[in-house]
């Protein structure tokens, strides 16, 4: 490592880096980091950003692979376009896979079976490519809930929560878009699926599939215009807002977990150089690894079996990519006869309906850090996250809209399920109707009353200690179980959390209370009513200094803890 | 923005603001928090505590790396050794598999030994960095404010309201003509007139999907299900876009079976029955026809047609009958569309009944 104490001193010094030079001869290293400085003054940026503090917890990995899983797309997408062509030119299959020889197809469909089996490894940068675009919407998914469950999204992060979120659709929307682009049965009848969509919009429906697809569908635009989206815009505004997400997690500084010496005024952890970025390094390649043994050994999307678009066969069982299947599954679950018409005009309820759901939920998902904010009325910086447990309402909310969101995604298999497991199609439909409803209610009550038991259990623990399965007889004759006492640092993990009381509403100047504050006041007992403070110092004092003869849990305002004892 | 004249004032605010704590809400602000018990003892590592363990860790990163290079080398003689040979479906399996696994080796290679490096040699002591406020210091934001007054003082951005409306006015309208220029996006006609006829004409033959084959009445036993084009589909330049109208199931049921309504009495011929087979729903094909239910099923979201009520839908999102397609025999015993479909087929859409 002498040559970046070299660097250092050259770039400490650079007035006279000659007479340095002449002294000790830098190595090429602090040259060309000389070099660099300058004409860039990057040592400015090094001297900044070198010893940031990362820290450490393995949930706050999910990112990571997100976004090392999208470089990987970056790379072998790269080397797809080199072979790929957008087109539907109709051409004659004459390529090496013989089972498709003769057939009809489109340029696009040929030159993807041209990547698959005459070029060495093409295959496999399909693969990896397809593997990656999998896992990409898959960690952004758990990255979010990861977020979401420990609070990370409140201030100053709402609005990196905001690009987050489109960061998310975006990817959806490359998954989609790459999908179609090989032309092939299952790609297009998702085209069909999607065109029908569209059309049952209300007003604007067929001119925009009309004018999208150039034409009546499946037209013979469609694949280049994709094409055009998923390599050139949507990628372009993906690595914008990407860049965007991590600039603001620099400046906003990574969140942590309560811990001994954490506070929330400080970032505990490891610095970038070197610790992080060996580790951060390192993972990308592990990630990158593990996708390509994916790729190697799985097949996946194997369009040679499919064959070429054509709008009359249709293969049984056909299922979207799994990031698609929550809309496929809400399409499915409307029952039937819904739609009406309004003067002449067709209003399709079957498609309206499940749009605006989707539409509300991903709405919703959205504006949750705003609208949680907006109840507590908070505005204090949290860089600490919250242990899912210790916010009762909101984890309870994630549970139902997690349950929501499967419920949804399970109908996108309802002839799988019906098929693998002997029932009728009929009872999977309504039993998952059913279970959009109710499902993520009872979810909801689950989540909020185990939340609220583990509370009471870690309040009793930090109070009294864990019982040991001692037992000891007193001389009296009397049987205890010896409780054992925490450490310090164990017991601050239990007892250091944010609490909130309901809002008390008061009648503004004018002596009114507006509307808006009654449902502030409303919402705010919904999600504070039930509540159990944190330990208090006295209350810890008093706990050790009676013994353990006294259990009582102290003091909360709200009735859960009156029954607790 | 603040009028130019009250502009200190303003900014004054905005600095008093600054300096005062941010409202917890109704977040509890605990006085009686039980103490911060600062950093736990550092528990060095055995790397850190023996030099054997040191070592060895060493020479395992050092390992895991000539590993990468092991398998960096083993991909490019894989891709040299295994081609591709046309035909051999096996040699593209082989030539994925031992390429994939080449690089495989070298990406986690490279991966662990750097993880491993960091975990078992770099020092691990955790370190800490403070925070600061997310907002700027109270005189960089006075700053800033100024450099908006000053902005809007030097241009009269705030004062001079016709110069800034007429302004917004053009900023506005500008986009209009790239909105224009997308609509030659698809070619010119109306998309309702295309989508409301099919292929379909009096006379037309009903021939075999894909083969183009015409379908003698006869053909037809009892029981069966034909996937039908119309003829000279093949031939045609639009071929897919024809064909994801036109598209029919062709089938024969008992006469006594099918429950026909009053008009539809001579759509049917003998029992033989023809219905679009693109769904109402969102217009896949609905391929799936239950012999002894005489039940249509759609694959893509399971709404199901009843074929003996005129394909009305018995269960699943789709709203609307299959359309019937009439049909009789021409002079040779083969099957003939006696018109277009009465209605459009496919997925609903708004100016459908127009």
């Amino acid at each position: 490592m002498t040559t970046t104490t070299d660097t250092s001193a050259g770039v400490g010094a650079p007035e006279a880096p000659r007479s340095t030079a002449l002294a000790k001869r830098p190595s090429v290293t602090a040259s060309a980091a000389n070099y660099i400085d300058e004409r860039t003054s990057i040592s400015g940026l090094v001297k900044e950003l070198g010893r940031k503090i990362f820290p450490d917890h393995w949930s706050f990995m999910l990112g990571e692979v997100a976004l090392y899983s999208f470089i990987v797309i970056l790379l072998t997408g790269t080397f797809l376009t080199f072979f790929f062509q957008a087109s539907q030119t109709p051409v004659v299959y004459d390529g090496t896979y013989l089972p498709l020889k003769g057939i009809n197809m489109s340029a696009a469909m040929n030159s993807t079976l041209h990547i698959s089996f005459d070029i060495r490894g093409g295959l496999l940068m399909r693969q990896v490519h397809h593997w990656a675009a999998l896992l990409f919407v898959a960690s952004i998914g758990l990255h979010m809930l990861r977020i979401f469950f420990t609070g990370a999204f409140r201030k100053p992060r709402e609005l990196n929560w905001m690009i987050g979120f489109i960061l998310f659709i975006l990817a959806m929307a490359e998954g989609f878009t790459g999908y179609s682009l090989p032309d092939d049965l299952l790609s297009g009848n998702g085209l069909r699926i999607i065109d029908g969509l569209i059309k049952g919009l209300p007003i604007v429906g067929t001119w925009i599939s009309y004018l999208l697809f150039g034409g009546e569908f499946p037209g013979t635009e469609i694949v280049g215009r994709l094409y055009t989206l998923h390599i050139l815009l949507l990628p372009a505004i993906l690595v914008a807002a990407l860049g965007v997400h991590l600039v603001l997690l620099v400046i906003n500084k990574h969140t942590q977990f309560a811990g001994p010496g954490k506070t929330n005024d400080n970032v505990v952890g490891v610095p970038i150089m070197p610790v992080f970025a060996a580790k951060a390094g390192g993972f990308f390649f592990i990630v990158f690894g593990v996708i390509m043994l994916m790729a190697s050994l799985f097949t996946i999307n194997p369009i040679w079996t499919y064959g070429p678009y054509d709008p009359s066969p249709i293969s049984a069982g056909t299922q979207p990519d799994w990031y698609i299947g929550f809309a496929d599954g809400a399409l499915r679950l409307v029952p039937s006869d819904w739609g009406f018409m309004i003067g002449d005009y067709t209003f399709s309820l079957n498609i309206v309906a499940p749009v605006l759901v989707l539409g509300l939920f991903i709405v919703a998902v959205a504006a949750y850090p705003f609208i949680e904010g907006w109840i507590t009325g908070d505005k204090r910086e949290h860089h600490i996250a919250d242990r899912p447990r210790n916010a009762p309402t909101r984890t309870a909310i994630g549970a139902a809209g997690v349950t929501f969101y499967a419920v949804l995604w399970a109908a996108a298999s309802s002839d799988l399920i019906a098929t693998h497991f002997l029932l009728s199609i009929e009872g999977v439909i309504r039993t998952l109707q059913i279970t959009l409803i109710l499902g993520p209610i009872v979810a909801y009550q689950i989540t909020k009353r185990v939340c609220l038991a583990l509370m009471k259990k870690d309040r009793e623990i930090a109070l009294h200690g864990f019982e040991s399965g001692r037992i000891v007889r007193l001389p009296g004759g009397e049987y205890i179980e010896v409780h054992e006492q925490l450490s310090d640092y164990e017991r601050w993990r239990l007892v250091s959390f944010q609490d909130y009381k309901p809002l008390m509403i008061r009648p503004n100047a004018q002596g009114r209370i507006s509307t808006l504050e009654r449902a502030r006041g409303a919402m705010s007992s919904w999600f504070f009513e039930d509540r159990i403070s944190p330990v208090t110092n006295t209350e810890l004092e008093q706990a050790h200094g009676a013994g353990h003869g006294a259990v009582e849990t102290g003091s909360a305002d709200g009735h859960e803890i009156g029954t607790g004892h | 923005m603040a009028q130019h004249g009250d502009s200190n004032t303003a900014s004054g605010t905005a600095v008093k603001v600054s300096r005062a704590p941010e409202s917890p809400g109704t977040g509890v602000v605990q006085s009686d928090i039980p103490q911060n018990p600062g950093f736990p003892p550092h528990n060095p590592r055995m790397t850190d505590l023996d030099p054997n363990k040191e070592k060895r860790a060493e020479r395992q990163v050092a390992i895991l790396f000539f590993l990468s290079i092991i398998g960096s080398i083993f991909a490019l003689a894989a891709y040299i050794a295994y081609p591709i040979i046309p035909g051999d479906f096996g040699s593209i399996r082989t030539n994925n598999l031992l390429l994939g696994l080449g690089i495989t080796l070298g990406l986690l290679g490279i991966g662990l030994g750097a993880v491993h490096w960091a975990k078992q040699l770099m020092r691990e002591d955790e370190s800490v960095e403070l925070r600061h406020g997310t907002r700027g210091t109270p005189e960089t934001r006075e700053k800033a404010v100024e450099v908006f007054e000053l902005g809007n003082a030097e241009s009269g951005f705030g004062r001079r309201t016709l110069i800034r409306n007429s302004m917004i006015g053009a900023l506005v309208l500008t986009p209009v003509p790239a909105i224009a220029l997308f609509r030659d996006l698809a070619p010119m006609a109306d998309p309702v007139k295309l989508l409301q006829h099919t292929m379909w004409k009096k006379g037309t033959r009903l021939t075999h999907d894909p083969t183009g084959i015409p379908i003698k009445a006869s053909d037809v036993t009892l029981g069966s299900a034909f996937h039908v084009i119309p003829e000279g589909l093949l031939q045609r330049t639009d071929m897919l876009e024809q064909k994801a109208k036109a598209a029919v199931l062709l089938m024969r049921l008992l006469p006594q079976d099918l429950h026909v309504t009053k008009g539809r009495e001579t759509w049917n011929y003998n029992g033989i029955i023809a219905y679009s087979k693109i769904c109402t729903h969102v217009g896949c094909p609905v391929a799936l026809y239950e012999q002894d239910t005489h039940h249509l099923l759609c694959p893509c979201h399971q709404s199901q047609f009843d074929i003996t009520h005129e394909a009305k839908v018995i269960f699943g999102p789709a709203r609307r009958p299959l359309p019937q397609l009439p049909i009789t025999v021409d002079s040779e015993g083969y099957l003939v569309a006696q018109s277009d479909f009465h209605e459009p087929v496919g997925p609903d859409f708004w100016e459908r009944e127009t």
